[in-house]
């Protein structure tokens, strides 16, 4: 067990070492050593025949039971369709102050919407959105400016919009001093 | 900065409540849930939410009806309904009923987004319309300090001075001279403007009633105490609190408005949590404290700590100098409040509007104006119109002295202190002149 770190864990297969480049960023942001580990969940259990999709609260809550404790920060990444029961789908979600979050790249990639495959837009969005969680377990909130990180996108065209860094302010929210 | 808005969600299903908590939480919205309807009202008793946001299919009693209690509570509210079986009949009826809006569950993310941003928007609004609002009455009360003679220049000057201040002022001065007035300037000058200007009358309110106003109460605290209130230090956070009457409270009252006073923290009646509020303290009264004081009747101690600034208003005898202005004022108020042309003041009753004593002053100025421009045949204030109380014309002087020193104080006044023109009205030369204010130690204002 060691809680000076974050563990990013995949679940599920993640081409062109996506986790690597993944984890210097989140190193890099928050200023912590970050293991890539390869989890381990029957999906099945929490599939919704219903919406054909994956229950993200359930899953946020299962990662946090079985690997959270083995580090300060843990952050489960999926590729399949994620839900939360009020909402038709969602990038991913977190508990805020807390030990754990999830996101999905299934929404991310381009022909998701019946456009050309980008990888590198693919691998762009995917390392903003986990950061983004990554910041709620750190307890920020959705932040204002349009370039920080930390602002809430609810299309794949907001995540475009921002960049994958924290804003000043929410750099010294977090008690970090600048980049 | 915005404040942040409060959101209570009322869902039976618990995976609906905790989705949309963690959804607002990360929004960074203040967010409570409630299981039913039943609950919500509790909650909504205690507290107010900007935004509830409801499931009409709940055990119990449901959505619909649910709207219309809160509805009834606080008609304002904006209450949003989700239902997972939308019909066009309930969603009519919803809107019918004063929802905000209606949402079929599940939503889109960004469809709750925009549906909780124009909401904010809607309570931004009204919040600002309501402060705009507030805030032109103050403006139209600034306009209503007149006065161009010393007395009330130097008043003017004080006020000036110590608006952009945080120090306690109070204000003494004789009943109707303008204390509330004065402390509304004190108030629209401050860094404070935008934030609340709270009014206690302390002489209107028993002791209980007073303490249960100034710092509120927790539901059952006492017989009738059925909800939570929110004292009045508590509504005057980042504003200004003005106590009239300041010298009618009780001991045991002196003793907790100074603690509050010192410590700018405090309990509600029934209560056991501290509440902290960020006030500045505005007193205004009609009796000499510093008698009181010595009396025994005021703490000395709380004397010092509201004693930081003293504004003596003076009374309308002692600058009529601007009574004049003070007519022209009120004739146009309520010319134009009536839509009414202009009417002017007939000179011989000017003069004797000038002559007066005003017991009740500019308060009483006013009210005879109001009744003359009423009474009066619509083209000019006579005489006939003002309702003056012979006695108060009459002086009360008895010596000849004192009627000398009275005379020559009231004619300075008239004119501003100007020796030259004072003495010409006096009919006596200048050095004479002179040679009265010092034989009366006269000063201007005094």
């Amino acid at each position: 067990m060691d809680l000076h770190n974050i563990s990013l864990i995949s679940f599920g297969y993640f081409e062109n070492n996506i986790l690597g480049i993944i984890a210097d960023d989140i190193g890099q942001e928050f200023n912590f050593p970050v293991r890539i580990l390869e989890g381990h969940l029957d999906l099945s259990e929490f599939y919704d025949p219903a919406r054909h999709q994956y229950n993200g609260n359930m899953l946020l809550k299962e990662v946090d039971t079985r690997y959270a404790a083995e580090s300060f920060k843990t952050l489960g990444l999926f590729n399949v369709d994620l839900f939360i029961p009020i909402l038709t789908f969602i990038f991913g979600q977190a508990f805020l102050q807390g030990r754990t979050g999830i996101a999905s790249v299934y929404r991310l990639s381009n022909e998701r919407y019946g456009m050309k495959m980008d990888e590198e837009l693919l691998l762009n969005r995917t390392r903003k959105e986990v950061i983004h969680e990554l910041g709620h377990t750190f307890g920020l909130i959705h932040c204002s400016i349009p370039s920080c990180v930390m602002r809430s996108s609810t299309y794949v065209e907001d995540i475009d919009q921002k960049s994958r860094f924290l804003c000043t302010k929410c750099r010294s929210e977090m008690g970090m001093g600048k980049l | 900065m915005m404040r942040k808005i409060s959101i209570l969600i009322v869902d039976d299903e618990e995976s609906v409540r905790d989705s949309l908590f963690n959804w607002f939480m990360e929004d960074g919205y203040r967010v409570e849930c409630a299981e039913n309807a039943k609950k919500a009202l509790t909650i909504l008793e205690s507290e107010s939410y900007d935004i509830v946001l409801a499931d009409i299919k709940m055990p119990g009693m449901d959505g619909l009806e649910m709207m219309r209690r809160i509805k009834a509570l606080k008609k304002d509210s904006i209450i949003i309904v989700m239902t997972a079986f939308a019909t066009v009949d309930t969603a009519v009826q919803a809107l019918k009923d004063g929802a905000f809006d209606y949402v079929t569950k599940p939503f889109d993310p960004d469809d709750l987004s925009h549906l909780i941003r124009n909401a904010s928007k809607q309570i931004t609004l009204s919040e600002e319309n309501e402060i705009l609002k507030k805030k032109v009455v103050l403006l139209e009360n600034t306009e209503d300090l007149i006065g161009e003679s010393e007395a009330m220049k130097q008043v003017l000057q004080e006020v000036e001075s110590v608006a952009q201040s945080n120090s306690s002022v109070i204000i003494t001065g004789e009943s109707g001279t303008g204390k509330e007035l004065i402390a509304r300037v004190i108030h629209s000058n401050s860094p404070r403007k935008f934030f609340p200007f709270v009014i206690v009358h302390c002489g209107a309110l028993t002791e209980s009633l007073l303490e249960s106003e100034l710092f509120g109460h927790e539901k059952g605290a006492f017989t009738g105490a059925m909800y939570n209130r929110k004292g009045r230090f508590e509504m005057a956070d980042s504003g200004s609190i003005f106590l009239d009457e300041i010298s009618t409270i009780s001991s045991k009252m002196q003793v907790e408005l100074l603690r509050v006073l010192q410590t700018k923290t405090f309990v509600r009646v029934g209560g056991n949590k501290d509440i902290t509020s960020d006030f500045r303290v505005i007193c205004a009264t009609n009796r000499d404290l510093k008698s009181m004081v010595e009396e025994g009747s005021f703490r000395e101690d709380l004397y010092y700590r509201l004693n930081v600034v003293n504004i003596v208003v003076p009374p309308l005898r002692q600058r009529i100098g601007d009574i004049p202005l003070l007519v022209d004022y009120f004739i146009k108020k309520y010319c134009n409040s009536m839509n009414l042309p202009f009417v002017p003041i007939d000179p011989p009753a000017l003069a004797r509007l000038e002559e007066y004593q005003y017991p009740g002053n500019i308060r009483e100025l006013e009210n005879m104006i109001e009744r003359a421009i009423v009474i009066g045949n619509g083209k000019k204030i006579y005489l006939r119109d003002l309702p003056l109380d012979k006695d108060k014309v009459q002086s009360t002087i008895e010596s000849l002295d004192d009627l000398e020193k009275g005379h020559i104080f009231l004619i300075l006044n008239k004119y501003s202190w100007n020796i030259s023109r004072s003495a010409k009205a006096l009919n006596v030369d200048r050095v004479t002149l002179y040679n009265k204010i010092k034989k009366y130690d006269l000063k201007p204002g005094k």
